[in-house]
């Protein structure tokens, strides 16, 4: 469906000027040497009754490399959660994938590898899950002892005292507390459900940790304190791919941030000059940020469309103020920023007043620039 | 709009028999007032111990303590959903007489609740019009119904057909607009929310904050937010309260709650900031509090 005519019309956007930061990723190219894992033109399109058909992520392509902490960030609904999913092989029946998600050191594609070997050879050995609900993820009738035991047992063929001690070893790395083992999950705070999960997850020394809303529902303290510990497993060459709703957790742990928007990703840029100067580029990322209760704390108009009903163009036109006729087709991903009307870099600061009031003038030129970088 | 049920009992002068008012005496009385509360869900293990905190006529108060503590608890109190072991909730300057199905009616809509997890708070078989409608007929008012549900769901920024959906269909941010505007809609003169945007992305949460703040500035209603977001709260309410100061202190080790966030693994260092003041050391950004 809609993914063609976003390629055709969208190389034209050329105008990748001041900000693009050194690591700016050719997202369209090959892949980044040494990436841990490269995702290109990953899509996922659900097909529901009545022929409806449901854009859950559109075109995303990033890298990972070894050590490095990715932090996927958007809206509740944008497609993240699903996107992990189809890294992993867990969407449901009706979920139809393309693109490719290649896994360094394997040759495999996730998006092509059947599930026997998706099951087999990735799962927790390649890709490591930090799930979402801790609670939910752990069996609630046994204790996390016996829960941890299976997994080590599983991926290492250790036995008896060795076994023991192994699964000891594998709570002390995601420091839960060995004297809790023998709790089962609902005897667990936040916390400390969230270390048995990660527990889990670092059991088969998976070089790739992927960390699924990892903080929902956490106080600040411990939001700080999980990402932190995720981020410390990062030192020894592991890739963290972390989905979030939560821009402060991704500020403190993130190398760089992809902002996704209806299944897109809008702006993939390096965290420090995100966060804070010349801070984002992208009208939506902007919005993001400014409503966070220690800046404008203002919200982004409007709402996220649906997914199975996404404007023709750019999906977020429709809640942006420096929307134009242009807007009325995909703007490709280029230099990190997918975006006709990006922030200039250089007044960011004095912006976010002028972005209240729709300055016509400034889309004309912004406009004509466009047309002259077309020509 | 018109003047909800809870009208009686804020015209009511205050006639708390024999408890002396902290207020000056022309000032209107709190609008919410908890003395002394112990409660919780075992008897011999409370997870709240005598617990006083004032709510002013229109006022926003912040309430901050970390998961677990049992803040969650104070506010089902405060909003008549828990009774206490012990202690006295005063509603609009009235001692309240009842909890849960036996509070007086006037009481219990006088008080409007947000909840952490819409999807736990919203019956899946209700499509979200009548979500928001759903204390209007439970109040005998369904004929008010059509008008004030589209008043309310365009506040929210709820739109036409998202109206008709249920649940399942809508994202969380969506859902919770709608239980916004449901605690909205019998025109309450307390808010009380607990979470409220924990599960929330930044602009929907400022959106929702948004919309509180507009009712308040529009009612006089005053506002209760529980949560453990101190730059939210800090930005949103006139005065924030830690959890550990409005409780009596404890004597001995931590009673194990059984409130299933709380768990009181004690080892935890979320659950140990409970009880001790680290007012400062919390406020730090840099601050790693070793587990």
């Amino acid at each position: 469906m809609s993914e063609q005519n976003a390629e055709s019309e969208q190389d034209a956007v050329s105008e990748q000027d001041a900000g693009s930061e050194k690591d700016a990723v050719s997202e369209k190219g090959a892949a980044r040497a040494g990436a841990l894992l490269s995702v290109r033109e990953l899509s996922v399109r659900f097909r529901m009754r009545g022929g409806r058909e449901i854009a859950a992520v559109t075109d995303a392509s990033f890298d990972l490399a070894p050590g490095e902490c990715l932090a996927l960030v958007g809206e509740s609904g944008c497609g993240k959660s699903v996107l992990a999913s189809a890294l992993l092989g867990l969407l449901p029946g009706n979920a139809r994938t393309s693109g490719s998600a290649l896994l360094h050191g394997t040759g495999l594609d996730l998006l092509a590898a059947d599930e026997a070997t998706l099951a087999r050879t990735v799962r927790g050995r390649r890709i490591g899950l930090v799930p979402q609900s801790p609670a939910g993820h752990l069996t609630a009738v046994r204790t996390v002892r016996s829960q941890l035991a299976e997994t080590v047992r599983e991926l290492t063929g250790l036995r008896g005292q060795e076994l023991a001690a192994a699964t000891r070893q594998a709570a002390e790395r995601a420091a839960f507390p060995a004297d809790h083992l023998d709790r089962y999950p609902h005897q667990l705070s936040g916390g400390l459900a969230q270390r048995a999960a990660t527990a889990l997850a670092l059991v088969g020394d998976a070089p790739l940790l992927l960390a699924d809303e990892p903080t929902t529902g956490l106080d600040r303290d411990l939001v700080d304190r999980t990402v932190d510990e995720l981020r410390g497993h990062t030192r020894d060459g592991r890739g963290l791919l972390i989905i979030t709703h939560d821009l402060r957790a991704a500020e403190r742990v993130a190398d760089r941030v992809a902002v996704m928007y209806a299944g897109r990703i809008v702006e993939l840029s390096a965290a420090a000059p995100f966060f804070g100067e010349p801070g984002p580029r992208h009208p939506y990322a902007r919005g993001l940020l400014e409503a966070l209760p220690e800046r404008a704390f203002t919200p982004v108009p409007g709402m996220p469309p649906e997914l199975g009903d996404l404007p023709e163009g750019c999906a977020f036109a429709p809640r942006c103020v420096r929307a134009s006729e242009e807007c009325a087709t995909v703007p490709a991903l280029t230099g990190g920023l997918a975006c006709h009307h990006p922030v200039p870099a250089q007044d960011v600061a004095a912006d976010s007043e002028r972005d209240r009031h729709r300055d016509l003038d400034r889309h004309r030129e912004q406009d004509r620039h466009h047309e002259g970088s077309r020509a | 709009m018109n003047a909800p049920s809870s009208e009686p009992s804020s015209a009511h002068p205050p006639e708390p028999s024999a408890t002396p008012s902290p207020e000056p005496s022309a000032t209107p009385p709190s609008a919410l007032e908890l003395r002394g509360i112990t409660a919780g869900y075992e008897r011999g293990a409370p997870v709240l111990r005598e617990v006083s905190l004032t709510v002013g006529a229109g006022e926003a108060v912040g309430l901050l303590g970390p998961s677990g503590c049992g803040k969650s608890t104070l506010a089902r109190v405060a909003a008549l959903l828990h009774r206490p072991y012990a202690g006295t909730v005063l509603l609009d300057g009235e001692p309240a007489r009842g909890w849960r199905h036996r509070a007086p009616r006037a009481q219990r809509t006088s008080v409007g609740v947000v909840f952490q997890q819409p999807r736990l708070a919203a019956d899946p078989r209700l499509t979200l019009a009548a979500l928001i409608a759903e204390p209007l007929r439970a109040t005998g008012r369904k004929d008010e119904a059509g008008e004030r549900t589209a008043e309310l769901a365009e506040s929210v920024g709820l739109g036409g057909e998202l109206l008709t959906r249920r649940p399942h269909e809508v994202s969380d941010g969506q859902l919770q607009r709608a239980c916004v505007a449901r605690a909205l809609v019998l025109g309450p003169r307390l808010l009380i929310c607990d979470e409220m945007t924990a599960m929330l992305d930044a602009s929907t949460t400022a959106a929702l904050v948004a919309v509180v703040e507009e009712y308040r500035a529009r009612s006089g209603a005053a506002l209760l937010a529980v949560g453990h977001d101190r730059t939210l709260l800090e930005r949103w309410c006139d005065r924030t309260v830690e959890h550990a100061a409005v409780q009596a202190p404890t004597t001995g080790k931590d009673a194990t709650g059984t409130d299933a966030t709380a768990a009181a693994t004690g080892t935890d260092a979320g659950a140990q900031v409970g009880g001790a003041p680290v007012r400062s050391g919390r406020r730090a950004p840099a601050d790693t509090s070793a587990g």
